[in-house]
């Protein structure tokens, strides 16, 4: 029992990391409608960047110097990809950001180097103790991050001033251009809070796993946490996190020998088709009503 | 004053009906059709055949697939390499371990494929949009990893299987040119069908659905049989690309070769080509097949300055860049400026 439990922990803490990287698809699709697949690759060129930079700057320096970049190019996305296709099916959005996805994996990979790197900023992976029960302290680091950085992201979007013009860009764009909201504005702020977003998740899934390229695959894990969250709802990724995390760790641990293991790759996917059939818009996404 | 729509008079129901009712078109695609059977082996060399043509066709006939699905009946999917997957291991084991005839068992694992995608079709029955698109991701897992540990399939997680010697009623099917016209008889008889079905009650269904499915329900289609049909025709076309592809290419079943990656290129064939054309789905199938081919061979020309990782990044970095270009530019995908081009030359040389 101890032993499930642990695993369960280990799940959470986990799942709480596939939150990180679901809320960046959250909040661009929030509050531009796109659904932006270049997240992933987003992550893995602010972890490249930090590396990088690293060999120059302290950490500090460094962590700044990979913020400016990020807000750089958000701006850039802005004005080079998404302000051409404004108005666009959302369809042909998609795909140029799986576009965007191969053109940042390139660039950072050109300047950085393909070759795995470590990521040390400075947290022990070292279990400890609590109550009879092991927990990883980089682990709880994270979940704290993660948390702290939610409960900024829900502040801001519900009672700062532009997050409030930002849920209105989300509504309707053409209402809010009428009201005085600049949409050019409203979309990089957008896209560079994801870049932040995405920086975090660089760090800490970069000192986890290395700096390489299957970090971008990172966000295949995050997807069915969006799903099962709902594409819009902020504390949907968090919540959905954490249920398949802790779920596809149990299911791994305790199902896994039976059928041949790796079942982690595709469990939670299985888990979000499950819940989708009852639930079609996740567990907190926005429903549509349709009407003909 | 070269392309005319006037001067047809159609007398006859037959006429009406017919799959080229305008006298250049079916011109057109006679003369194509003499290039691609008569020209092409007098023309190409066995390494264009083998490793230009043969790609382009198939993938095309895979991105043919993808479109009745996400151009026609309008449902995503992100996983539809793994069909092609299915399709490969399929008519492998139905050819190499079974003696079913070839051209059988390249049939029969479109038709695996095609019972495999009716399965992960179900979902889009009740989720739509953004949430069916990532769910679709869970076929890829899913079958990546059923083909990988389903030991009587393919023999473990780094098992491949190889093709044995193609035969086609007595004829043994080795040289490139072979290869090259089994795989073409496919893509146009499919081809064919695919054009005429599009035109059939099914794919009038398929297009209301895609404008709306509710109002699609109110007037008296099936979503339930529609939405299953487009996932299972889709799938064939896509299992049957892919044995193609793994007896003409590949030479070996490998999971590797229909991962997400390709997935994304087949999407990509068919936003680029053109939603909801069959033009377009060759047009797409060409751009992506013959990109990197001609990226390659583009820095080969200027050689040296790359190294092989920094030209992978480039690579990478052109094709991304391309993507987002074309999109700006064309969004409705090059099958668009096709449209454009007739536009233009019903009127030429005189101004309007």
């Amino acid at each position: 029992m101890i032993f499930a439990i642990e695993v369960a922990i280990g799940g959470l803490l986990v799942g709480v990391m596939y939150s990180l990287v679901a809320l960046g698809f959250v909040l661009i699709y929030k509050s531009s409608g796109v659904f932006n697949f270049a997240q992933g690759d987003m992550t893995l060129l602010a972890a490249l960047a930090l590396v990088g930079f690293l060999t120059i700057f302290p950490l500090w320096l460094a962590i700044l110097a990979v913020l400016v970049l990020m807000i750089a190019l958000a701006i850039g996305i802005e004005a080079i990809v998404l302000r051409p296709l404004v108005a666009r099916p959302p369809l042909a959005l998609f795909m140029a950001t799986i576009g965007l996805g191969f053109l940042l994996q390139g660039i950072g990979q050109g300047i950085w180097g393909t070759d795995p790197k470590g990521l040390n900023i400075g947290i022990s992976d070292m279990p400890f103790e609590v109550k009879g029960l092991m927990v990883s302290q980089f682990d709880l680091v994270g979940a704290a991050l993660s948390g702290a950085l939610v409960f900024g992201l829900v502040w801001f979007f519900q009672k700062s001033k532009t997050g409030r013009a930002l849920r209105a860009v989300s509504d309707d764009h053409e209402a809010a251009l009428s009201v005085g909201i600049p949409l050019n504005k409203a979309w990089a702020i957008t896209w560079a809070i994801s870049g932040v977003v995405a920086l975090v998740a660089g760090i800490m899934w970069g000192s986890r796993l290395g700096v390489q390229f299957s970090l971008s695959l990172i966000a295949l894990k995050a997807l069915p946490v969006l799903i099962l969250g709902g594409i819009d709802s902020i504390p949907g990724a968090i919540i959905a996190g954490l249920v398949v995390g802790a779920s596809e760790n149990l299911a791994e641990v305790f199902l896994g020998p039976y059928v041949g293991g790796g079942i982690q790759t595709f469990f939670p996917y299985l888990l979000a088709l499950l819940v989708l059939w009852f639930k079609p818009y996740g567990m907190f996404g926005r429903e549509i009503i349709e009407r003909v | 004053m070269i392309y005319r729509e006037c001067g047809v008079f159609k007398a006859t129901y037959g006429a009406d009906m017919a799959i080229f009712p305008i006298p250049l078109d079916r011109w057109g695609i006679i003369l194509i059709l003499i290039v691609a059977f008569i020209g092409m082996p007098f023309l190409a060399s066995d390494y264009w055949l083998s490793s230009i043509l043969i790609p382009f066709l198939v993938f095309s006939l895979a991105a043919l697939g993808l479109n009745f699905l996400t151009g026609y009946a309008g449902q995503l999917s992100l996983g539809h390499a793994a069909f092609m997957a299915v399709g490969a291991y399929a008519s492998l084991i139905l050819y190499g371990r079974y003696e079913v005839p070839l051209l059988l068992s390249l049939l029969g694992g479109g038709l695996v494929a095609a019972a495999v995608g009716t399965v992960f079709g179900i979902p889009s029955l009740r989720i739509k949009g953004f949430y069916l698109a990532v769910s679709t991701l869970a076929a890829q897992f899913i079958i990546e990893w059923g083909l990988t540990h389903w030991k009587w399939i393919s023999g473990g997680v780094f098992g491949t299987v190889d093709t044995p010697p193609m035969e086609v009623f007595g004829w043994l099917i080795d040289t490139p040119l072979k290869k090259y016209y089994l795989v073409l008889c496919f893509v146009v008889l499919l081809t064919t069908f695919g054009k005429n079905l599009v035109r059939s009650q099914v794919g009038r269904a398929w297009m209301a659905i895609r404008d709306m499915d509710v109002a699609a329900e109110i007037i008296g289609i099936s979503l339930f049989r529609h939405k299953l049909l487009a996932f299972a025709v889709s799938s064939f076309y896509a299992g049957v690309a892919g044995g193609l592809i793994t007896f003409t290419y590949y030479g070996a079943a490998n999971i590797e070769a229909f991962n997400l990656m390709v997935s994304f290129h087949l999407l990509g064939m068919v936003i680029i080509g053109g939603m909801g054309s069959i033009l377009g789905s060759f047009f797409g199938g060409g751009f992506i097949t013959l990109l990197p081919i001609f990226i390659n061979q583009f820095a080969r020309t200027f050689g040296a300055v790359f190294k092989t990782d920094l030209l992978a990044c480039m690579e990478l970095i052109i094709f991304g860049g391309l993507i987002i270009f074309f999109l700006i530019v064309e969004p409705f995908g090059l099958a668009r400026l096709w449209l454009t081009l007739k536009e233009k030359l019903r009127l030429w040389p005189f101004p309007y």
